[in-house]
């Protein structure tokens, strides 16, 4: 069953990331989805994720689906303009890929080449837009015909914590109109916090239009939590998770961390108009069965 | 044309007067004829291109990208947020409203949605910026909104039907507005 069929069946979806290697090498991937294929319905590839120049997003999902998991390719608009994107669409569904989650992408200030062009040359809301178009109307930015047209199955991203706080439901109001069928959100650490902007969703009723699959990350290490709060732009830890991970050993953060990671799950199923969770878990896969376990979800593999 | 990175900038006019300085500034048969009379000499082009860009540039921190969003973003330039994101905020704003890329700046999409909303115009927000032609920077925004140019620059959410496509490609634009498909 894929993504696509999980979501249009009512089943709770999971989807989890993979950060391709900073190499010419597939074979990482090709680990990663091994031990990830029986638990999740896809997986995410990143795009140069933290604007780190890694392998491309494409390659990785066609090693994915070598390894027989399906991908979620990320397109970001930070490094290619409107012309290699809608180039990057038709390579990508002539090759099989479906599922292409597009966002705006992180500055190149964050990653290894701050020197770097930032292209920014459409934004997520227009790319949404200009893929739409590229599948249903067949046609490109240009106005030329596109024969055939790509078929793909649309995602973004949102974050639901980031200021401002009235305009965040809106903006994925506006991400759907443009053309976005799944969102993945952004670290889910405060489930209440999330049932707000969820009841704000609600009364936009973009959860009939949508699915939503709340963002879900497992901290595994003390560092990485500092990291996380920090360093990463638009992650939110509220105190109380923080003083829960700081309060036990060093060496059994991990095991804390992906039992508020369930926990979170748990709380997150519960609300209405939540179609799935969207593991954020890049370098840590090995962390997916033990957190999907506690949190009692299991993916089902009839029909695939 | 544009050498300067953008950097969020916060307007020096206040939302109120700025919105009331539009109504003034509304297309109209006077203002058509007259950009039509500055856009036929060059000289005159040229200075009122230049007046434009240090009263923007002075009000707004405008950049001249020529396709200018001020009426429906608050009066505040998105092309100062440096990923010059035209349809609102990016994931990446501070819990504090800061942008960041610059963390000691507001993010302009928050100053964006205050300002709106301040003046009853937050709706202005869900409108969907179409992306933008680079071949445009430096001209005159003045001008091509009294000619009737800018248009196609955003349109309104109304639903996954009813709205166009996203090209502003101005074959397309041509085509929308003889009314073919």
């Amino acid at each position: 069953m894929s993504l696509r069929e999980r979501l249009a069946s009512g089943g709770f979806a999971v989807t989890a990331e993979i950060s391709p290697p900073r190499g010419a090498s597939t074979g990482p991937i090709t680990e990663k989805a091994a031990l990830l294929r029986d638990w999740v319905d896809a997986v995410n590839i990143t795009d140069n994720q933290g604007s780190n120049a890694r392998l491309a997003s494409w390659a990785g999902s066609l090693a994915a689906m070598a390894a027989g998991l399906e991908p979620v390719m990320q397109m970001t608009c930070r490094d290619r303009n409107r012309i290699a994107l809608q180039s990057d669409l038709l390579g990508a569904s002539a090759l099989g890929i479906r599922n292409v989650l597009v966002m705006t992408g992180d500055h190149p200030k964050f990653g290894d080449h701050p020197e770097a062009k930032p292209v920014f040359d459409l934004d997520s809301v227009q790319l949404l837009w200009t893929l739409r178009a590229m599948r249903d109307d067949h046609v490109l930015l240009s106005g030329r015909t596109v024969d055939p047209p790509p078929d793909c199955f649309l995602g973004a991203v949102e974050n639901p914590f980031a200021p401002p706080a009235g305009f965040r439901a809106e903006r994925l109001g506006k991400k759907v109109a443009a053309g976005a069928q799944f969102v993945q959100t952004q670290f889910v650490f405060d489930a209440q916090a999330f049932g707000q902007w969820m009841a704000q969703v609600r009364d936009l009723g973009l959860h009939e239009r949508c699915y939503i699959l709340a963002g879900v990350g497992a901290v595994r290490s003390l560092r990485a939590l500092d990291f996380m709060r920090d360093k990463v732009p638009g992650v939110q830890v509220p105190d109380d998770v923080y003083r829960r991970l700081r309060g036990v050993p060093a060496d059994q953060a991990a095991a804390e961390g992906a039992r508020l990671a369930a926990e979170t799950i748990q709380q997150l199923a519960a609300i209405d108009g939540v179609a799935g969770v969207h593991l954020l878990v890049a370098g840590n896969e090995q962390a997916v069965p033990g957190i999907l376990d506690g949190a009692g979800v299991r993916v089902d593999r009839d029909g695939r | 044309m544009t050498t300067r990175p953008p950097v969020p900038a916060r307007p020096r006019l206040g939302a109120r007067l700025a919105y009331r300085v539009q109504r003034t500034l509304r297309p109209r048969i006077s203002l058509r004829w007259l950009s039509a009379r500055i856009e036929a000499s060059r000289p005159a082009r040229a200075l009122f291109t230049g007046a434009e860009r240090q009263a923007k540039q002075d009000l707004f921190g405008c950049r001249m990208c020529g396709q200018c969003a001020l009426p429906v973003t608050g009066y505040v330039c998105p092309m100062g947020c440096p990923k010059e994101l035209r349809n609102g905020p990016c994931g990446g704003v501070g819990a504090d409203g800061s942008c960041e890329v610059y963390p000691a700046l507001r993010c302009v999409w928050v100053e964006a949605y205050e300002r709106a909303a301040s003046q009853g115009r937050a709706a202005d927000l869900r409108l969907l910026h179409r992306p933008i032609d680079h071949r445009r920077w430096g001209e005159s925004s003045w001008l091509n909104y009294w000619q009737g140019r800018d248009e196609g620059l955003w349109a309104a959410a109304v639903g996954d039907t009813g709205h166009e496509g996203p090209s502003t490609n101005s074959t397309n634009h041509r085509r929308r507005v003889l009314g073919g498909s």
